[in-house]
């Protein structure tokens, strides 16, 4: 990995440096505040309320008409309590070079594959950052070579992954975390090559009429750990994250009918304990220019099912979603998206909102409210039953 | 007697024509005419800056790249690519339209790098917040109207043909829009567009025109004035470059992936 880095940062202050013409930055720099409704599980996750600094910019420049480019966005997290939540991570540092027929990428990215809204089943490439937020929509920059082989009748992607990157769990002290803690430096491994295991991935993409569709296999080592149960010499009780090597086909499709959008993503994959089946599905309907005014209505529901039972590490087994977007179309872009995800096992329910508006031309003020409601002590998410939260977050983009 | 005879071959036609002709019919051929004329750029990429007010004198901007495929026989392909306001910088829109079909939108996020299809079903809805709404800033193909002659008439000074024409797809939010079509260059002068209530909302005063390839004309400023709202949206093009030798490729999903 560390050769891997070297040789690109090499290479990318070589074409810099080669290409008089400078790129162009950007970015954003933002607070985020947490307020916690009532006191953790665990008497070490100590505090009520969290201030956390977020930086992120973007160097990016182009040549030979745009044909060739190179990308770098390094972000790095300082949190008040959490020393797990404090972390650099490089999200792209990509050379990228275009053909009529295909497309070359060198270095780490974010990709992204899928339909849904409530969970993203399929969306496989990226390593999730559970520090960043609780919902994994955040992701690791993934090291990988990406060439896309581009046909009249689809694109073929391929991609070749030399460099896994390990989930980031909270702390001790963070918030939101596994009881008892999932410890990242007790990772163990199916191969022996272990972080260093090559996975690949293939995936075919492309639209007829108002159908999209997806189709891929992913071979290595699973994004998703399995945790088992142990404890340290000091008698500890932790959870050891376990990556097997996997095998993973799935489909993802979506058909845009005028104002209604159907939705369905399914996964088979095995070598992770028995082999097994996931879907989801849904759709979301807008409802444009309500009440004869500007503002948008979007109503969404999904069905989740994992036929793996109690052994599934996803909080999605037989769950319902139902959620409502809002779109103001002001000047501010203010937005709002509310969704309820309903356990139809253990009755456990997440309530979740999130709400923006831009503040002038370059401030956004962000408000995100995540509550656990009926959780029952035998399901996954009873860990993070008392970590009900609401989050302000201000945001300066440049 | 020869020349006379050719001539009135010449001019029975032209003759036939403007007699037979229904207002309906007329105004037509005069936007067919300008179809044909305005048919031929192949492509174009230019830079368009808004400038959002309210009543109040507040004013907000946007700017963002708009690339164009001329697509003969059917819509023009579209990609716009945001770099202002900061917060949705790098945001994509691309867009495949048709004349009477749903165009095909899709949505690209940077944040999350993910591409959405789109429903394109939002015709009236307002376009990032401005004046605009989205069938206003959409490919004009000669299908997606009905069309009656008015009349002729000068306004500021230029000759222009005035032409009602009636939204024939699907969720318009107008009723009708009024027309001045500039005599000399065959391009819109002003539009005015009615509610769903047949009350006036609009008028778009297309300014500034500068001739490309000496034949294609292109506004420098479109001012639109929202009358129902006391609200105004300027828009300026800038740096229109033609025939860039585009194709299909640069309107796909994974060109729209690349957006920067």
């Amino acid at each position: 990995m560390r050769i891997f880095i070297k040789s690109l940062l090499l290479f990318l202050i070589a074409s810099a440096s080669a290409l008089s013409s400078a790129g162009e930055w950007s970015g954003s720099a933002g607070l985020e505040f947490r307020g916690f409704n009532q006191t953790a599980q665990d008497a070490r996750q100590d505090h009520d309320s969290n201030f956390s600094f977020v930086f992120e910019s973007e160097y990016f420049h182009e040549w030979d008409d745009g044909d060739q480019s190179i990308a770098f966005v390094p972000y790095i997290r300082v949190d008040e309590n959490d020393n797990e939540r404090t972390h650099f991570d490089i999200h792209e540092l990509t050379y990228l070079k275009v053909a009529e027929r295909w497309e070359l990428r060198l270095g780490i990215r974010k990709i992204f594959w899928g339909v849904t809204e409530f969970q993203h089943l399929v969306d496989i490439i990226n390593q999730t950052n559970l520090v960043e937020n609780f919902d994994t929509e955040d992701k690791l920059g993934q090291p990988m070579v990406n060439l896309a082989l581009i046909n009249d009748w689809g694109t073929i992607d391929l991609f070749v992954m030399p460099y896994f990157r390990e989930r980031y769990f909270p702390g001790t002290s963070g918030r939101l975390r596994s009881i008892p803690e999932t410890r990242q430096d007790r990772s163990q491994f199916e191969s022996a090559a272990k972080e260093k295991h090559i996975d690949l991935a293939a995936r075919y993409s492309h639209y007829f009429g108002d159908w999209d569709i997806g189709l891929s296999h992913f071979y290595g080592t699973s994004r998703d750990p399995r945790l088992l149960f142990s404890i340290d010499s000091g008698g500890n009780p932790f959870f050891i994250p376990f990556y097997d090597i996997i095998n993973q086909t799935s489909v993802d499709i979506q058909t845009t009918k005028s104002n209604m959008l159907w939705k369905f993503e399914a996964l088979h994959r095995s070598g992770q304990g028995t082999t097994y089946n996931a879907y989801a599905g849904g759709f979301e309907y807008t409802f444009v220019g309500i009440m004869d005014t500007a503002l948008d209505l979007g109503v969404l529901s999904e069905y989740h099912y994992d036929d793996r039972d109690e052994l599934s590490m996803s909080i999605f087994q037989d769950d319902i979603a139902i959620g409502a977007r809002l779109a103001f179309n002001d000047v501010q872009s203010s937005e709002a998206l509310i969704g309820l995800v309903w356990d139809r096992n253990s009755g456990g329910k997440f309530f979740n909102i999130e709400a923006s508006r831009r503040l002038g031309n370059s401030w956004l003020l962000e408000l995100q409210g995540r509550f656990f409601l009926n959780q029952k002590s035998s399901d996954l998410a009873f860990t993070v039953s008392r970590d009900d939260y609401t989050e302000l977050f201000l945001s300066y983009n440049f | 007697m020869k020349k006379i005879s050719i001539l009135a071959i010449l001019l029975t036609p032209l003759l036939n024509h403007a007699y037979a002709e229904t207002p309906e019919e007329k105004g037509l051929s005069i936007v067919v005419e300008a179809d044909i004329r305005d048919t031929g750029w192949t492509d174009q990429i230019a830079d368009m800056s808004m400038l959002l007010k309210n009543k109040q004198g507040d004013s907000s901007k946007r700017v963002m790249r708009i690339t164009t495929l001329e697509v003969p026989g059917d819509g023009d392909k579209s990609l716009i690519t945001f770099d202002n306001p900061k917060d949705i910088k790098g945001t994509a829109f691309l867009s495949h339209t048709h004349s009477l079909t749903p165009d095909d939108q899709w949505l690209y996020l940077p944040a999350l790098k993910r591409v959405k299809r789109i429903s394109s079903s939002n015709k009236s809805g307002p376009f990032v917040g401005s004046e605009y709404a989205y069938e206003d800033i959409s490919s004009q193909e000669v299908e997606k109207y009905k069309y009656k002659w008015l009349r002729d008439e000068t306004l500021n000074g230029r000759g222009s043909f005035v032409i009602e024409r009636f939204p024939q797809y699907e969720h318009s939010g107008y009723t009708r829009q009024i027309l001045w079509l500039d005599k000399e260059m065959y391009q819109p002068l002003q539009l005015e567009f009615f509610d769903r209530k047949n009350s006036q909302l609009k008028t778009l005063q297309f300014l500034d025109y500068k001739q490309y390839l000496d034949q294609y004309w292109r506004p420098g400023v479109m001012q639109m004035t929202n009358h129902q709202n006391g609200k105004s949206t300027r828009l300026t093009w800038s740096d229109y470059k033609f025939k860039n030798d585009f194709s299909d490729r640069d309107f796909d999903k994974n060109t729209l992936k690349r957006a920067r």
